[in-house]
Order: structure tokens, then sequence, then C-alpha cells
């Protein structure tokens, strides 16, 4: 076990630590954050001062291993934009995006797997291919069409909701609806495909033979085998917690994590993007290590190869 | 026999249109056991399955099969749970894939405990090792609490009959229960069944291609093939003297194990194809004796034999092979 756990942190380590390098290199080479930040026409010893001051004009594996080591002391850089520390930053819009990404993962949950087991349950009749043409569509149309359609139903046509920002709890009603919706899509399909697998094994076969009544089968025997392959599309779900958002905060103009992204992104606000990527790598990381643990737990075959 | 156990008269079953069952009709006595032989898709367990109402919703069923005079086709889901399990249990080919794999051993026998006889905690813990220890699983309070992944597959078979066993059955259908296993393993199943079956009483269909096995274990034998009964009688007499050809062919088929060595002689031909059956008998393409009448119609059965013993033998064969008695 202690073996497992460790080789599974290790991996969870270089995972991160790609995810962190990649998006060093790449925003790197895309843009010179002196020019976006003071503008193509400020004077050249301006510029020079400006990449002087941020370690700019260092060589970039130097910059890496300046940043690497920074972050073993806890230190994610300023924000090139305002001076302030990049984490503190972020950690500012955090609760607005969970405000959001909590509640639509609760739909996603409490819509996507009823609905799929349900599918399962009444294969091929009308409310199955009604349910899953709607969970097609709920996970195919993209988060900026659904959420435009939904602000100009019901913010410009209807008035009951409000387009945007974020004035009062109102305002998180059409962003959560539109997230909510394509995961709860995206859920109810692989619920319905991993119900449907195990309702076609041999064991749901032998407990209606020893008498176990209908319902009994469906929650004691093939909720617990489906829930195996369904927790890994949970994980995905919480792993996205932080940066799912990018889109539909764009959409509503929400004050979140992912218009802080994209916003840091458009400037090469350099130190703000790596902190948050560095966030949303470790978060699908820990969700991810949390569903490997949670396998275990699922699934006693598992357990052996463990330990 | 008087009273059968169970009677299945004219049972058909159709999936999708195409025909898997063209009208089967077999008798189980209380204690009898009976054997069903036949090549995989001749409708051996799916006359069962159908029985005990386990065929998919898309299976069209129709006929009749009684237990103790009670009409098991089309009753209520709840009669059928009562029945399934308590009175008449069914064991399957492949144990470890029909086995639950997230739930323990001891949960799988004390479910059936729980619905059956109302046992719950330490009593149904109780029975549930004493039902492994009669089925010959040592350490049965240890093993009461490992995963079916963790026993072999000759295990895990002790185990789905212990479960079986749970409800004391009246009958106890058992589905190729060895065909999945070594064969050092299955001759200890088959002993395990056969006790079991003296110590409780219960009636036993044994569900198998291999002939031997059910010459072995059965007091009567149905041979299948393509969906129909072809051929029933007592054990000894159907393979001492098969009066239809396509047992005659099955028996030919087979090594003997005394006797000289000989040529063993393969059934030409194929079974026909469930959409494509002949409208008379199913095995006339295949069969020396054919004439012009057996394409005709579908022969039924009827008695092959002018002398009275306990058990008739029929065959759905217009020309059975007449057998021949030392005068």
């Amino acid at each position: 076990m202690l073996r497992f756990l460790a080789i599974r942190f290790g991996r969870a380590a270089l995972t991160i630590v790609l995810v962190v390098t990649f998006a060093f290199v790449v925003l790197r080479l895309s843009g010179d954050p002196a020019i976006t930040i003071m503008s193509p026409e400020a004077p050249p010893e301006a510029l020079a001062a400006f990449r002087t001051a941020w370690g700019l004009d260092q060589p970039i594996w130097v910059q890496y291993l300046r940043y690497f080591g920074a972050i073993f002391q806890g230190e994610l850089g300023q924000s090139m934009r305002d001076g302030r520390p990049a984490l503190t930053l972020v950690i500012e819009r955090i609760p607005a995006t969970l405000a959001l990404t909590l509640p639509a993962f609760a739909m996603k949950i409490a819509l996507g797997i009823p609905a799929g087991v349900y599918a399962a349950l009444h294969r091929n009749s009308l409310t199955d291919r009604l349910v899953m043409a709607g969970a097609v569509a709920g996970f195919t149309v993209p988060s900026f069409v659904l959420g435009l359609i939904l602000v100009l139903v019901f913010a410009v046509k209807l008035g009951w909701l409000p387009s945007g920002g974020q004035e009062s709890w109102r305002s998180a009603i059409l962003p959560v609806i539109t997230m909510g919706l394509g995961g709860a899509g995206v859920l109810a399909r692989f619920t319905r495909s991993a119900m449907l697998e195990v309702l076609g094994q041999p064991f749901i076969r032998t407990a209606s033979a020893k008498g176990v009544p209908w319902g009994q089968v469906v929650r004691g025997h093939a909720l617990p085998n489906a829930a195996i392959p369904t927790i890994t599309i949970v994980g995905f779900m919480v792993g996205s917690l932080i940066a799912g958002a990018v889109v539909v905060e764009s959409v509503f103009s929400w004050p979140g994590v992912g218009r802080l992204l994209v916003v840091a992104v458009a400037n090469r606000d350099l130190a703000v993007v790596q902190c948050i990527l560095l966030l949303v790598a470790s978060t699908m990381v820990v969700s991810n290590l949390t569903v490997d643990l949670l396998y275990g737990v699922l699934d006693p075959r598992l357990r052996g190869r463990t330990s | 026999m008087n009273e059968p156990l169970v009677a299945i008269r004219g049972l058909t079953v159709a999936f999708n249109g195409v025909p898997a069952l063209r009208g089967i009709d077999v008798d189980v006595g209380k204690g009898e056991a009976v054997g069903l032989v036949g090549e995989s898709g001749s409708g051996k367990s799916v006359t069962w399955l159908a029985a005990l109402g386990l065929l998919p919703a898309t299976a069209r069923v129709a006929g009749s099969v009684t237990l103790g005079g009670e009409e098991l086709l089309g009753a209520a889901p709840a009669r059928l749970d009562d029945v399934r399990g308590g009175r008449i249990a069914m064991i399957f080919q492949d144990p470890a894939s029909a086995l639950n794999p997230v739930h323990r051993i001891g949960k799988q026998i004390t479910e059936a405990l729980r619905l059956h006889r109302g046992l719950t905690g330490a009593a149904a813990r109780a029975e549930a090792i004493r039902l492994l220890e009669q089925v010959g699983i040592p350490d049965p309070r240890r093993r009461i609490d490992i995963y079916p992944h963790e026993m072999s597959g000759g295990q895990n078979q002790r185990l789905m009959i212990a479960m079986a066993l749970a409800g004391q059955p009246e009958l106890l259908i058992a589905d190729e229960p060895t065909t999945a296993l070594d064969a050092t393993i299955q001759a200890q199943i088959l002993d395990l069944l056969r006790r079991l079956r003296a110590e409780t009483g219960m009636a036993l269909v044994l569900i198998s291609h291999d002939l031997g096995v059910v010459a072995d274990m059965c007091d009567r034998v149905g041979v299948m093939y393509a969906g129909r009964i072809v051929e029933e009688a007592a054990a000894d007499d159907i393979f001492a003297h098969p009066a239809h050809p396509y047992t005659a062919g099955l028996l030919a088929a087979l090594p003997d194990m005394d006797g000289p060595r000989r040529r063993l002689e393969a059934i030409p031909g194929f079974v026909p194809e469930p959409w494509a059956m002949p409208p008379g008998c199913a095995f006339a393409p295949r069969c020396d004796r054919a004439t012009d009448a057996c394409a005709a119609a579908m022969p039924a059965a009827r008695d092959v034999t002018a002398r009275h013993t306990a058990t008739r033998h029929t065959a759905a064969c217009l020309h059975p092979r007449v057998r021949e008695f030392a005068l």
C-alpha cells in the first residue's frame, strides 16, 4: 500500500511539474510581457528597465530555475500589472468561482446520475431516447452558445434574470445552469453505459435467480458496480471545480478565477497565469489521486494489487 | 410419476422474432434428477431461464410452466421472487462472473437467507457458515469475509451451490455447472451435487452438453436439438438404445471408455440457423434416414417402444431406430 501511494504521489508531482514547465515555456515564447503591459510605444529604455526588474533579460533556463527555486520557498511571484502577490490575487477570486462551480457540480450529480440510471433501466424506451438526446445536446452545445441562448431567453426576452455581473445570487443562476446542463449530459451518458454494462453481467442474473426483488438488484448489485467507472468522470468534475468556469465566467462577466486567467494570459502577466495553472494542475491531480484511492474502496478486486 | 413438481408445456421463446424454443414439454418429479443435453444454442438453458422469468424483456415467452400446479409464466414479480431461490434455485456455468465481485461471500449467502428464511444478523451468519461447511469450503469462518475473486473457480461454484441451498429449494437447476472447471474439480462438484441431493431430497435438473455427466447423474434424460426435445427416456435406456438419429449420432461421436478403439463419427452438416429453420424435422437435412415426409412437417414425440417401462421412451422422429430385443 505504501509503495502504491509513493508511486502515485510521485506521478502526481511529476504531472504538476510538467504542466507548470509547459506553461512557463509557452508563455515566454508567445509574447513579451514588457510590450503587452507597458504598450508597444513605450521608450526602449523603459522596456529594458521593465525586463531587468522582472528578470526577463535573463536566459530562459535561468528564469526557469529561479522560478522553481521560488516555488519551493512558497513564493509564487508578483503580478506584473499591480505588483501584488499572484497567489493573493488568485485566492481572492476562488470564492466567486466556487459559488458557480459547486452548485453546478451538485446539479451535474443530481441530474446526470439519476437520468443515466433511469435511461439504462428503461433501455430503448421513449424516455431513454429523450434523455440521451438531451444528454447529447447538453454536452455537444458549447457552453458559450448555451450561455448566450439562456441569456437571450431569460435575461433579454423574459427579463427574469440578470444577464451577467455579480449583483445578487440571482446572477449566478444562468451560469450555474449553463455549466450544470453540459456536465449532467456527460455524466448521464457515462452512467447509462456503466449501468448497461453491469446489468448485462451474469451476476445480475444470479441475483434475480436468488429471488432478490428487481429494485434491490438495481440498488444492491448493479449500482455499486456501476459506481466504479462513473467515479472517474466525477473525479474529473471535482478536479475542474477551480478552473472549469473559464468560458462561462467570460460569457457572464463573473469575476472568478477563470476570468482572471483570461485577462492574465492576454496581458502576459506571467506570475498570475502560472499561479493559476499550478493551482489547477494541483486540484486535478489531487482529485485523480482521490479517485484512484476510491477505486480500492469500491472495488475489492483492486485492493489486492495495491497492497 | 403422478403429480410432477414442475410441468413445462408447449414452451416457446423467441428473441426479436427469431425462435429459440419451439415447443418444449418437460416434467420434473419431486426429488427426480433430469438431464437436458444438446449442443450450445439448442435451448437447454433458455428453457429454464424462461421458466423462471430470467430472460430479458425482449424475449417473447409463451406456453405454460407450473410449479405444484401454480402457473409461473406471467406470475406477479413478487411471486416469482419467492419461487426463485426459494423453491427453485439455479446455478450457472461460470461461477467467477456469476458472483457479485463487490460483495463479500457471506453477504451473498445471507441475502438469500434473509429473503427466503427471514434470517438476519448472527443467525444468518451462523447458517451461512454451516452452508459453506456443507458444500465443503474449508475454513468457512474466515472465508465468509473474503470476496469471490479471492477463491478458485471450484470454490466459487461451491459458493454458488451454498447460495442456492440457502433457500432450501425443492429443485436445483444446474446450468452447465462444471463446464468452466478443470476435470478433477468437475468430478468433485458432481459428487457434491449427488451428496446434497441425497441429504436434502431436492430434485435436480442438470443442463449439460456432456452426455457422460448426465448419464452418471440423472434418472431421466431429454435430448434437445434446435429448440425442441427430440428424445426423452430413462438415462440407461437412452444411452443403450438411442431411438432418434441425432441422439445416436451424438453417442457415436463419443469415445468408448472400454471397448475397442474406433474412429469417432462426427455428425455431418450443421445445426440450421434459428432464422432459417426447415418446416419439418430440423435434423432432417443431416439425417441419413430422412425421407420426404420428414421435410414436410415437424414430427411429434411418440413412444418408440411397446415394452412397458417405468419411464416412457419417446422420440420426435418418423423413422426412429428400432430397438432390438433379445428374444
